[in-house]
């Protein structure tokens, strides 16, 4: 089955969980913003959680499959499926040339686009995640564009079986433009004096503008450590380094695996979903420290959320 | 090995600190440790990322909490004494120096009070290591280079540096695997691919590698 990209609103691009086994070649793990709403979609359709799905920001994009499939959309999310708006969060059977359109709204910034089958551009280093800075995977390691065909495999026989399937309401994520998210103390936590970790605390901070796959910049208080070279070291998405500017930058999926700049923390994986929905120029968030045993199980619950929280609803499952 | 210190610094990763400077010894008991925690083959303990003085351990949080696993790796290294078993390989990187591909040779040589075949001469004399890699997939940061090299980076990075352009930053020699912006001052190219995702072998080099430049005659264009 093939998917072709009638229109793309802004940037879209193909991510799976991520291309792991090379960070010390230097090669950034990309893979998706959001690891729940990724995960759950393809859990949605029937995929393995691995498999590859289109990533895709507030402009949306519109789609079209060339034969039956299944579908679902997950993030803050819309979707019409021609013209008829439905849910996120469900598994969606479109018909061969029905028009798909699906937007971030109103408080997302990516969504997720699952097909049953998955997306099967050809591997880079054993995995489809796009990762843009260095031209490589997914799509010939761009953005999609209109026109792009997308090959897809096939859903399981009964794959059809799963339309109306779906997350339990309370599960879904509340996005929100204005985030309180948990850290753990970095790597260089004791390089910052007392008076600038409580600042640190007590900052709304806001998401700049100049904010992308690789890093989201907070403009708020300035931060500054004290001054001392760090030398280079790993790092992972989630660490928060402060250069000498003092505005703390949040680095994400495309992340560089190592970076000189010390770090006052790193926000937990649990919480990088909901970080990672805020809007650049838009989205505000304020830090709490947790301990990392309280980290571990935040992931821990929330990975148990896929696992069973799910139920049926046969009231929209019609779509054609 | 004793002088080490294990942190959690996520539910996923914790780093070990072996030290605070930039030096052969230091590094080299990084690409031990990483050596030798690898061979304990710990299910869920998935990549090793060395740094100059640190090495950062990911693991699946699923399988293991953080303080179980700094505990384990604690043990392993106290008993990591020797670090002599680290035989690292050894790379030969033919580089053609000046000219349009070390458009910045002339400045090194002015820096430096050397003659622009003197730069070049220290330059493929020494013995380098790869202290680690980073920055974009492939880029390695060559310790080992002669002092009376070092130069300042560049005021302002250029916007394309093209992949196998050798530079100097400071006291460190490094080749940039890929197109991408730069402030290192390049004195040399190499025809070599330091990168290739479609070849059976991606990266030409790896952390801890012993690497030596050899200088390519023929005038520049």
């Amino acid at each position: 089955m093939r998917l072709r990209i009638l229109d793309v609103g802004s940037l879209s691009t193909i991510q799976d969980a991520g291309r792991y086994g090379f960070r010390r070649y230097g090669m950034p793990v990309s893979g998706p913003m959001d690891w729940f709403a990724f995960q759950v979609a393809n859990r949605l359709v029937g995929n393995s959680p691995a498999d590859a799905v289109i990533e895709f920001s507030p402009g949306g994009l519109t789609f079209t499959l060339d034969a039956d499939g299944l579908i679902a959309v997950t993030g803050s999310v819309q979707v019409w499926v021609d013209q008829m708006p439905l849910p996120g969060w469900m598994a969606i059977r479109v018909r061969r040339r029905q028009e798909v359109r699906v937007m971030t709204a109103p408080y997302g910034c990516w969504g997720y686009l699952a097909v049953a089958g998955g997306i099967l551009t050809p591997p880079v280093l054993g995995s489809r995640a796009t990762f843009l800075r260095g031209r490589l995977g997914g799509m010939e390691g761009r953005p999609l564009e209109p026109g792009d065909c997308i090959l897809c495999g096939e859903g399981g026989k009964n794959s059809q079986n799963r339309a109306g399937y779906r997350l339990m309401a309370e599960s879904i994520p509340a996005y929100s433009q204005r985030v309180t998210v948990r850290v753990m103390p970095g790597p260089q936590y004791d390089w910052f004096e007392e008076a600038r970790v409580e600042t640190f605390f007590r900052t709304e901070f806001r998401v700049d503008e100049k904010s992308d796959r690789m890093g989201f910049r907070l403009i708020g208080t300035e931060v500054q450590p004290r001054a001392r070279d760090l030398l280079s070291e790993g790092m992972l998405p989630g660490s928060i380094q402060v250069p000498p500017d003092g505005q703390p930058i949040v680095l994400m999926a495309d992340s560089p695996t190592t970076g000189g700049y010390p770090k006052i923390a790193t926000l937990i994986r649990a919480d990088l979903p909901v970080f990672a929905q805020l809007r650049p120029g838009e989205g505000r968030v304020r830090f709490k420290v947790v301990t990392p045993a309280q980290a571990r199980k935040a992931y821990l619950e929330l990975l148990e959320t896929i696992d069973f929280d799910w139920e049926e609803d046969h009231s929209l499952w019609m779509t054609a | 090995m004793s002088d080490f210190e294990v942190r959690l610094v996520s539910e996923s990763a914790v780093l070990v600190v072996m030290g605070q400077t930039i030096d052969p010894q230091t590094n080299l008991r990084v690409h031990s440790a990483a050596k030798l925690l690898m061979e304990q083959g710990w299910p869920g303990v998935e990549e090793f990322v060395p740094g100059y003085a640190t090495l950062l351990v990911y693991f699946d949080p699923l399988l293991w909490e953080g303080e179980v696993l700094a505990t384990r790796i604690r043990k392993v290294l106290r008993e990591l004494r020797e670090i002599s078993f680290w035989r690292p390989r050894k790379v030969v990187i033919p580089v053609r120096y000046g000219g349009v591909w070390g458009p910045d040779l002339d400045f090194v040589a002015e820096a430096t009070g050397l003659s622009c075949d003197e730069v070049i001469r220290l330059h493929s004399q020494s013995e380098y290591v790869v202290f680690m890699m980073g920055f974009t997939p492939g880029f390695a940061y060559l310790g080992g280079m002669n002092l009376k090299l070092s130069v300042p980076r560049l005021e302002t990075p250029r916007s394309q540096v093209p992949a196998g352009s050798v530079g100097i930053a400071g006291a460190q020699t490094g080749i940039y695997p890929i197109d991408s912006p730069g402030g290192w001052r390049i004195i040399g190219r190499t025809p070599l691919r330091l990168f290739d995702p479609q070849s059976e072998r991606p990266f030409l080099l790896s952390p801890g590698d012993r690497v030596c430049f050899e200088a390519l005659e023929g005038e520049a264009p």
